[in-house]
């Protein structure tokens, strides 16, 4: 049996509480709503109350003149440049200026005494509107004459992706079998419970510093510098503690962010804003709805030959990551599963809804939905197993995609099996009582993506003479548990332990640049920036004691705040007292710096070709439900996932971010949607946007994940992703459950009761024709 | 969308009313508006800002409290009916209470901390679950937390460590 490399780790791979759990266990974390500075403003956003239309005049004189009110900005305030994130997407403003795109933009912005005083005088605000025609639907927003929702966007197409490996017709012409079905999906909010929030403050030297809830805060100065036309230098992001996130808003300047800083510089006081939840659930950032058509060509033995994907979004108003989030979708149809021959027709819509843009497995989840639907139909079809159809189409260790993604670990197989055995999937399938159902789903994720800007990270490290480290990078712990395994990496590198390791949140005016905490990248990418700036860090020690002890540098080992000398007992200093000679008698400051650019590949997104991630983690997991066929009810009563995270890090992290992943998927099944009448959001409160409670999820014995354990070479320690790659498969596993209990497939999400209840009737009424 | 809830015209001072409440154990006289919640005056006029303010509508338990060791939502509770009550929040009594520090212990090391923004009101229901039954089962520990969201965690390691509290605070060898 090979050696285990975790057989070496000190602090790695023990399950270690997250370091900032019991400070906010306690109350005393400080969220951006919980900052106060002397002489504060409180802001409130006026937000249109019309999907599309002119905006013809505004008159904040009556507001203006309401006792507590100190400052009203309106879009002309600000120096109309668009930002966003890449060039052709750059269509947000921070205030509209004359038009209005959906039902929640933002048109001015007041500062007052408090926020009831704010409240009130948005009320005062008068403005004029010219309504105009709008669209909802994204197939008929592509039809000629359609009104336009933005000037530049023929068919209001927002982002494309278009791209074909292999040949796909041939192959579908020598296909055994060939199947079409169509998908669709609904929109999804992040469902943080830490509403938007920020304080602005533009200083009289015109330094401009916004303290915000953010998980790229790099992003959000980048933004703000642009949308305000001035130097990012003049700009200072402080990122607070950060109450949830998962993508959306908190990865981008918005509306808020620009306006506290905007009122700031009018009224010489700092501002805050906090979005309410009907705020929050109403505006922009939600999953993408989707329209899939997925056609399938296979042997007779059920191997895929080609697949043909088409897919339509319903964008919303603006851009966000637009054309990624298309091309995303179309990449993943590689993984995980050998496909020679892949075509994908892609199109994100512009309409006059909120907007779309990332939320944890962005645009993956949608596509494994409709993928491994799909593919247990056609098991079904063809005879086989469904689990045999997936071992015989599985992506190997050492593949390169159609798409030249280029495949290191990949223990796929041994996540099908380890889900076969735990939730006994051959004992159950098929021998289920009636209305009690199993299902199988697969997915995979990406360990951080290299983009067309901004990929690399870096970290530096200084140890100090008490012997305690101050680690600094750019990536934000957002409660997914950055800060504690970036610091368990230094401590391991360092012979140090977890807690000796201060872990520092973004400051734009002292960390490193970064590119932000999304796309899964912090543990692989700042992960292995930290590694190389504590191995530096440790170069540097180790040059102080051998010096201090005369002994060869080579030979000294770190280990419980020691370097020593393994073979020479006498060769043997503390940490710190190392530290305290380096510096006092050589002058010494041990201060490491690392970065990790993962490589010098590169995607071409004009023809989707290209390795996107250092390295891909596949996911598989198996559901057992029961139906209540009077209500249509779905109890979700076990759950057994695993997926191939690398060498887990920190265990209680995963732990908690696999399963994290799973529930917040199990609500995308089965209850989530934020339903919109004609642009207007008809449940933007967390009273009727329905998300899992802890009575939704099966008992604790019944629900297990397994880490199938690699040793991925590239990341760091062996590590891979683990924060979304495990909710990837598991709509398709519900859906396939449904349909195991009660032979009802669906193809729509969510799996509501109605839907259900009505597929019941369809499928007795088959049943009664079958038997005269 | 956002909209003016209450008229304020004139004075800033208007309109004030004197409440004494008595927070983890301290009396606090204070001048406020009658509409204000609990939550807001926790907040803003105590800077008791561990109770967290979400959804404000009782909906997502975040802002949770104990009065008279009953845990509420502080954001549907106005502060004026707090009046001669004893309300308890995550901050906790002064001089400690050791229950509540176990409970805070438990949800640290058991991995039930994501984000944290769910934390002060997950605690204060586990601290009012297990004052009335301290040996609560799994289904009556997540009947418990039906008025609470998570989104981070997916509740496990929440359960998980309150089943772990339950145990650290039951009698040595009676769990």
């Amino acid at each position: 049996m090979a050696e285990d490399p975790r057989d070496k780790f000190h602090v790695l791979g023990r399950p270690t509480p997250k370091k900032d759990a019991l400070l906010k266990a306690s109350g005393r974390a400080e969220y951006a709503d919980d900052i106060a500075m002397p002489g504060m403003l409180h802001g409130k956003l006026l937000r249109s109350p019309h999907p599309h239309a002119r905006i013809v005049r505004i008159d904040s004189s009556r507001a203006a003149a309401l006792p507590g009110v100190r400052a009203i900005v309106t879009g002309s305030d600000f120096p109309n440049i668009r930002y966003g994130n890449l060039p052709q997407t750059r269509d947000y403003l921070p205030l509209a200026i004359d038009t209005v795109r959906y039902i929640g933009d933002e048109v001015a912005a007041v500062a007052a005494i408090d926020e009831d005083t704010a409240e009130e005088a948005l009320d005062l605000i008068q403005v004029e509107y010219e309504p105009l025609p709008a669209v909802f639907d994204p197939e008929a927003a592509m039809q000629p004459g359609a009104p336009q929702v933005h000037p530049l966007a023929p068919g209001n197409v927002s982002a494309s992706s278009i791209f074909h490996f292999g040949d796909v017709e041939t192959a579908f012409a020598k296909s055994d079998y060939v199947r079409e079905d169509a998908f669709e999906t609904q929109a999804v909010k992040q469902g943080m419970l830490e509403p938007h929030a920020c304080i602005g403050m533009w200083d009289n030297i015109g330094k401009v510093t916004l303290w915000a809830s953010k998980m790229s805060p790099y992003v959000v100065w980048r933004q703000l510098a642009m949308g305000l036309g001035i130097q990012p230098g003049s700009v200072r992001v402080v990122q607070t503690f950060v109450g949830g996130g998962f993508s959306g808003g908190k990865q981008e300047a918005m509306p808020m962010d620009f306006c506290a800083v905007l009122l700031s510089k009018k009224t010489g006081r700092p501002v805050k804003f906090v979005h309410g939840m009907d705020e929050v659930l109403t505006i922009g950032h939600m999953r993408h709805p989707m329209k899939i058509w997925l056609r399938t060509g296979t042997s007779a033995d059920g191997r895929l030959l080609a697949q043909h994907c088409k897919l339509i979004a319903n964008g919303g108003a603006y851009s966000s990551i637009g054309g990624f989030s298309m091309y995303l979708a179309g990449a993943m149809l590689n993984l995980p599963y050998r496909v020679p021959n892949i075509k994908f027709d892609a199109f994100r819509v512009y309409t006059n809804n909120g907007f779309c843009g990332a939320l944890r497995g962005h645009t993956i989840p949608q596509l494994c939905f409709a993928r491994d639907t799909q593919l247990e139909l056609i098991a079904a079809e063809l005879g086989l197993d469904p689990l045999e159809i997936r071992h015989r189409n599985a992506i190997q260790p050492g593949d390169v995609t159609a798409n030249g993604f280029r495949i290191g670990t990949f223990a796929f197989d041994e996540c099908i099996e380890r889900v076969a055995e735990t939730s006994g999937w051959r004992e159950k399938r098929g021998k289920l009582p009636k209305y009690r159902g199993i299902g199988f789903g697969c997915g995979s994720h990406l360990s951080g993506a290299r983009l067309m800007g901004h990929s690399a990270s870096a970290a530096e490290i200084r140890v100090q003479e008490d012997g305690t480290v101050q680690l600094t990078t750019g990536s934000t712990d957002v409660g997914q548990g950055a800060d504690t395994v970036l610091s368990m990496i230094a401590a391991e590198v360092l012979g140090v332990e977890a807690e000796d390791v201060r872990f520092t949140r973004v400051d734009t005016d002292s960390t490193p640049v970064d590119p932000g905490t999304f796309g899964s990248r912090v543990t692989f990418f700042t992960g292995n920036a930290v590694k190389r700036a504590a191995e530096e860090a440790r170069r540097q020690l180790a040059e102080i004691a051998a010096q201090r002890m005369e002994a060869n540098a080579e030979d000294l080992v770190f280990r419980g705040r020691e370097i020593f000398n393994p073979r020479d007992e006498r060769q043997r200093i503390s940490l710190k007292d190392a530290v305290r000679w380096g510096a006092f008698r050589l002058g010494r400051i041990v201060s490491g710096r690392g970065v990790y650019a993962a490589g010098d590949e590169n995607v071409d997104f004009r023809t989707g070709y290209g390795n996107l991630s250092p390295a891909y983690n596949p996911s598989a997991c198996a559901v057992e439900v029961e139906v209540d066929p009077q209500t249509g009810q779905v109890a979700v009563v076990g759950f057994w996932g695993a997926d191939d995270s690398g060498t887990p890090l920190n265990p209680l992290g995963v732990k908690g971010q696999v399963l994290g992943a799973t529930v917040m998927s199990i609500g995308h099944a089965l209850y989530e949607n934020l339903i919109r009448v004609d642009g207007q959001v008809m449940n933007p409160s967390f009273r009727d946007y329905k998300m899992p409670l802890a009575t939704d999820l099966p008992k604790l014995e019944n629900f297990q994940h397994a880490s199938v354990i690699t040793w991925e070479p590239e990341g760091p320690f062996g590590a891979k992703e683990s924060g979304q790659g495990a909710g990837t498969g598991v709509l398709a596993a519900l859906a396939n459950a449904i349909y195991d209990a009660t032979g009802v497939r669906l193809t729509r999400l969510p799996m509501t009761p109605e839907n259900i209840l009505s597929g019941l009737k369809r499928v007795r009424e088959t049943d009664r024709q079958r038997t005269p | 969308m956002a909209k003016g809830r209450f008229a304020q015209r004139g004075s800033i001072v208007k309109d004030l009313m004197t409440v004494s409440l008595r927070v983890n154990g301290i009396l606090h006289e204070v001048a406020i508006r009658p509409w204000r919640t609990l939550l807001e005056v926790l907040r803003e006029t105590l800077a008791l800002t561990g109770t967290k303010r979400s959804c404000g509508e009782g909906q997502c338990g975040a802002c949770t409290v104990l009065i008279d060791g009953r845990a509420v939502n502080s954001c549907l509770y106005l502060a004026a009916e707090a009046q001669g009550k004893d309300i308890v929040t995550i901050e906790g009594p002064v001089g400690g209470d050791p229950a509540l520090e176990q409970i805070q212990r438990s949800f640290a090391t058991k991995g039930a901390v994501q984000c944290g923004f769910c934390t002060p009101g997950m605690v204060m229901i586990t601290k009012s679950l297990l004052a009335e039954n301290p040996r609560p089962s799994e289904d009556e520990i997540r009947a418990a937390l039906v008025g609470h969201l998570c989104r981070c965690t997916g509740y496990v390691q929440i359960v998980e460590a309150i089943q772990d509290a339950a145990r650290e605070l039951a009698p040595k060898g009676s769990y």
